[in-house]
């Protein structure tokens, strides 16, 4: 008999599985659930951008891609980030279309990581950063953002966390579960620690179209800061095209020119339907990311009161599309309060801990849900804590 | 004009001013202010149900119709327009540019009650000079809103 103990690598073994996919596996197995728990749209992708794909494959567009993406897909990713946040990108050898946002940030750490390097990953965050960063050989330095800082990072905490062994600062913003943002200014302090040393930034701009008080700021169109940045980035949440996995990496032609390597042996080339419909979205789609963006903004500010307005306490979100409340004060653990109220109230909402420790008597709540929704949903919420 | 309001109105007319206030970031007051400015002024005509009878045993039959007029002195269509959205079973009309000059949607219960408006009503007055009735089989899509049983939540259950 094969002894799978000896067989399994030992860094996949000790990763836990991610704290989001088991509250989902939990929820499936309940009837008449009112969840506010996905992080994807709940629009459909654009008919337009659709078409452009079904388009594509009705002229027989099926054959692998270059490598890096169609040629045409990533002028138009440069065309975008220097029309939407002023930093540019070498179409022919600084930018790579990916499989999702997911796979941009595995090579990212995958092309820079050393034995022992140490990666800084801001919490609350998506819940990849820490198992990525550790599969690739790579030590993750949890920094704790607060609520009282609106979960954006403390200069002085960074410092902090700054060893000779630093590799790399993750920058989760706009930030999934907590729906902080960075601003201008606030990056500027940031930058201002980085600029003189080798550190690079991996800057997670999957939500840089979702913001509600200003335009997303990149951190690599700051001086010094281009040169030390990748940014990930994708087509599904501003687009609503979660499905069709596809992201993208812009970095200085040194890393990009080493992760290209990763990806080339690992993937050849990302999907060449979701290429086409992803060039129609960058051509035409800003009215459609408008309307949406519309929309959850309407979203957050009805989500945000309603909660208010039942007594729990919640900063403003002002990116993505997520509110994080604070539920510690019920004297119930961020886990037990869930479950409590997805068993006697039938409604889910994600444990914070599941993004980190500091995550810990907090909840994400997601509002890419219609109005009618929320509204339930709150109603549960709302009878839930008025028994405690 | 707040047409961000009239949009979301436009979408689901059951949402309340306090609902309004909250998502627009502005006072209730504000929203109902608007509101009577604009139900006064006849920008908001009107908060209707959408309903698709063919869930009901109610009988319903829709037809739209095509009508040639010859032009009248003074009033051009106007006053035939007129003489035809008076009828009650006349839900809409339309003038129109191209081969016919009115269109009609006209809702009765059954195919002969419209045949019977079309041949007994609308046919006699003296400036329609021909009708195409045409009837609607199945309605997928209206005013924005699909026919169809609601769509389920497909997010986070393909497993």
């Amino acid at each position: 008999m094969i002894d799978y103990s000896k067989v399994l690598s030992r860094t996949v073994v000790d990763t836990p599985k991610s704290g989001i996919r088991k509250f989902f596996d939990l929820m499936s197995t309940m009837q008449d659930v009112v969840g506010l728990t996905v992080g994807e749209p709940d629009f459909q992708t654009p008919w337009h951008i659709r078409e452009a794909g079904i388009v594509s494959l009705e002229r027989g567009k099926t054959y692998y891609t270059a490598n890096a993406g169609l040629m045409e897909l990533r002028s138009e990713i440069n065309n975008y980030m220097t029309r939407r946040f002023g930093v540019s990108y070498d179409p022919a050898s600084e930018v790579i279309v990916t499989v999702g946002g997911s796979e941009a940030i595995d090579i990212a750490f995958r092309s820079v990581i050393e034995p022992g390097d140490e990666i800084i990953v801001p919490t609350p965050s998506f819940v990849c950063y820490a198992p990525l960063a550790r599969m690739a050989g790579g030590v993750p330095v949890i920094l704790e953002t607060k609520f009282e800082d609106k979960f954006k990072i403390d200069p002085e905490a960074l410092k902090a966390a700054i060893t000779p062994k630093t590799k790399m600062l993750v920058l989760p913003y706009p930030n999934n579960p907590t729906g902080a943002i960075m601003t201008r200014e606030e990056l500027a302090d940031i930058a201002e620690i980085l600029r003189d040393t080798n550190i690079l930034v991996l800057s997670d701009e999957i939500y840089a179209e979702m913001t509600y008080t200003g335009n997303h700021c990149s951190i690599a169109s700051l001086e010094g800061m281009r040169e030390r940045t990748v940014i990930a980035s994708g087509f599904s949440k501003a687009y609503a095209m979660t499905g069709w996995r596809l992201g993208y990496l812009c970095a200085p032609k040194q890393i990009a020119e080493q992760m290209l390597k990763i990806h080339q042996y690992g993937i050849m080339s990302s999907p060449t339907t979701a290429q086409f419909a992803a060039i129609e979205a960058l051509k035409n789609g800003e009215e459609d990311i408008q309307m949406m963006v519309g929309e959850y903004n309407r979203r957050r500010r009805y989500i945000y009161n309603g909660l208010k307005s039942i007594g729990i306490e919640s900063f403003e979100p002002e990116g993505a599309f997520y509110i994080f409340p604070r539920i510690g004060d019920y004297g119930l653990s961020g886990e037990e309060f869930c479950n409590k109220l997805l068993y006697d109230y039938k409604c889910a909402i994600v444990p914070g801990g599941a993004f980190g420790e500091s995550g810990e008597g907090f909840a994400r709540i997601s509002y890419a849900y219609s109005i009618k929704h929320i509204t339930q949903a709150l109603e549960r919420i709302e009878a839930f804590v008025k028994t405690l | 004009m707040n047409t961000e309001l009239l949009k979301l109105l436009e979408n689901d007319a059951r949402l309340t001013a306090d609902q309004l206030a909250v998502m627009l970031g502005c006072d209730r007051e504000v929203i109902e202010a608007d509101l009577r400015e604009c139900e006064a002024n006849g920008t908001i005509l009107g908060y209707k149900t959408i309903v698709d009878w063919e869930k009901t045993e109610q009988e319903s039959v829709t037809a739209m119709i095509d009508v040639k007029l010859t032009p009248q002195p003074d009033r051009g269509f106007d006053r035939v327009a007129e003489k035809i959205y008076n009828y009650p079973e006349v839900k809409s009309v339309y003038l129109m540019s191209g081969a016919y000059d009115l269109s009609v949607l006209i809702e009765g219960r059954t195919m002969k009650e419209v045949a019977l408006f079309v041949s007994q009503k609308l046919a006699p007055i003296e400036a329609v000079m021909s009708t195409a009735t045409h009837f609607v089989l199945h309605k997928y899509k209206d005013k924005g809103v699909l026919y169809e049983t609601p769509e389920i939540d497909e997010r986070g259950t393909f497993n």
